[in-house]
């Protein structure tokens, strides 16, 4: 593996830039793994490769249908935060937090991790009384969040509309700056990268057809469009496709698969400071560093593995956008698409072993996955590794779905995340 | 945009007149008291979620205002029929005369 320095990079500026090698390569898969894991984005690379530096455990596959970070870890919105309500959830994508600080470093890939700040603005007199909550209870929990004035929002976010006679007035808004954006591709291919550097196998345009369970129950392997390929674990982190998946191995989920869609517009100078998110007209926004504006937009009211999503929801966001920063009024969009997310009735993860010997799940993120990405990586790292959850993980089970113990962000923040 | 016909308006509508309603034949407990907590979960969380030929019901929201059930494709997102509520679901073979 290359070393990454300033150094390299005017060794390469020398030839022009022509002569870097191959970051990894692309893997035939071999008759048989330890751990298999199904779905290279982000989540998937990241448990490889803390699997092969934290536990050792290198003789490892990552298993893509498609080309890697090809599905939501390259069509969201880069969103990082981690002001969610619940103790758990707080522990969850704050431990993901700690993480993509140095992640940079850690993987000698430079992942434009930026803690900008994330703002959520308050409309009405609920937004205020919930959003005020939320900061309480994550000051609590050690999470950075603050509560701002109108006049606050707009030093920080000029753009922003802050009249009283605006469609949508902003009352106030709860700021966490240690929140930000990072660049998603670099994310995969970050793990990827360093992943392959310890030994992991990233094989690519590889559908795995079902996952094949002995006559003890446990876990054999996965039939792939390659073939057959024996392993002693397998780990599903297969977003959308996740409940497809596991019922191969008669694995019954509580998820349910939805299009959720984003739109970037043409680049402009720089122009957003932070990112703006706003729960009650269902809109969010943010500058990338190449100056597109993303704009995030909701899922779809129907169940639908199109990866398209229809254009009713993208009028809706783009309308509240307007309203909130009439700035944009007459920016034009380059283009939008959609992600398939797999949602749980609580909308909380579902991370950790299920009632198969060698199976495990890392799935329900729903609308929120890309912010988890490090945390989740490493916590299914762990509970594959230890065959037992990470403290921080344990609470997340599927088994909570029967028990009734749920973590209700649904209820908490009844929107995207 | 979705165009959805309406059974009971026997209509052609565009999406934004319905509301989306969960998955269809899901039957309620007759004897609720008798469910283990395994029975529970399923009828309360557990979806076919299916990758293919859906069973959904919507409802004409902006219209008659009534639920009905439809068989869409959620790759393709095309519907192949729709009916009404109470009446039997399609059998396989006139799905496959539905998809031609």
């Amino acid at each position: 593996m290359t070393h990454f320095s300033a150094f390299s990079l005017l060794r390469n500026s020398l030839s022009g830039h022509k002569n870097w090698p191959k970051q990894w390569p692309d893997a035939a898969p071999k008759s048989e793994y330890d751990v298999i894991i199904v779905g290279a984005g982000g989540h998937g690379l990241g448990a490889a490769y803390y699997l092969a530096k934290e536990h050792g455990i290198t003789n490892v596959a990552v298993i893509e249908k498609g080309w890697l970070g090809g599905g939501n870890t390259g069509r969201n919105t880069t969103i990082i935060r981690s002001n969610y309500l619940y103790d758990e959830s707080a522990g969850l994508y704050d431990h993901a937090v700690d993480l993509w600080d140095g992640l940079s470093q850690e993987l000698n890939y430079n992942v434009m991790f930026s803690q900008r700040g994330v703002m959520m603005l308050a409309h009405n007199v609920h937004d205020v009384q919930s959003f005020k909550r939320h900061i309480h209870a994550n000051r609590l929990n050690g999470v950075d969040n603050k509560w701002i004035s109108p006049e606050e929002a707009k030093a920080i976010c000029p753009p922003l509309d802050i009249s009283p006679t605006a469609r949508y007035p902003v009352m106030g808004a709860a700021f966490q700056q240690r929140a930000g954006t990072a660049r998603h591709d670099a994310v995969a291919w970050g793990y990827a990268r360093a992943a392959a550097a310890r030994g992991v196998d990233i094989i690519q345009n590889c559908p795995v057809l079902s996952i094949r369970r002995g006559t003890d129950g446990a876990v054999k392997g996965v039939e792939t469009g390659k073939g057959f390929i024996k392993a002693k674990k397998v780990a599903v982190s297969a977003a959308g496709n996740t409940s497809v998946v596991m019922q191969t191995a008669d694995v019954q989920l509580p998820l349910e698969s939805f299009p959720l869609q984003a739109l970037v517009s043409e680049p402009v100078k720089p122009i957003m400071p932070c990112v703006v998110m706003s729960n009650s007209v269902h809109a969010y926004i943010s500058q990338s560093d190449k100056g597109e504006l993303v704009i995030g937009s909701g899922t779809d009211q129907y169940i639908s593995y199109s990866q398209r999503g229809g254009l009713p929801l993208i009028e809706h966001t783009v309308a509240a956008i307007c309203e909130i920063f009439p700035i944009f009024r007459r920016m034009r969009m380059l283009r939008k698409w959609g992600g398939i997310v797999d949602v749980t009735p609580d909308r909380s993860a579902i991370l950790g072993k299920t009632p198969v010997k060698g199976l495990y799940v890392n799935c329900g993120w729903g609308t929120g996955g890309f912010k988890a990405t490090p945390g989740a990586a490493h916590v299914l790292a762990h509970t594959v590794a230890k065959d037992e959850p990470h403290p921080i993980n344990a609470p997340f089970t599927l088994e909570r779905f029967q028990t009734g113990r749920l973590i209700d962000e649904a209820a908490a923040a009844a929107v995207a995340h | 945009m979705l165009m959805i016909r309406c059974p009971h308006c026997e209509e052609t509508l565009p999406e934004l007149e319905f509301a989306y309603a969960g998955e269809a034949h899901i039957d309620r407990p007759v004897r609720p008291e008798e469910l283990s907590d395994e029975e529970w979960r399923n009828f309360l969380f557990i979806r076919t979620n299916e990758r293919g030929l859906h069973f959904e019901r919507w409802r004409h929201i902006h219209g008659c205002a009534r639920f009905f059930n439809a068989v869409r494709d959620t790759v393709s997102d095309q519907f192949l029929t729709t009916y009404k509520s109470g009446t039997p679901r399609p059998t396989e073979d006139e799905l496959k005369e539905l998809a031609k």
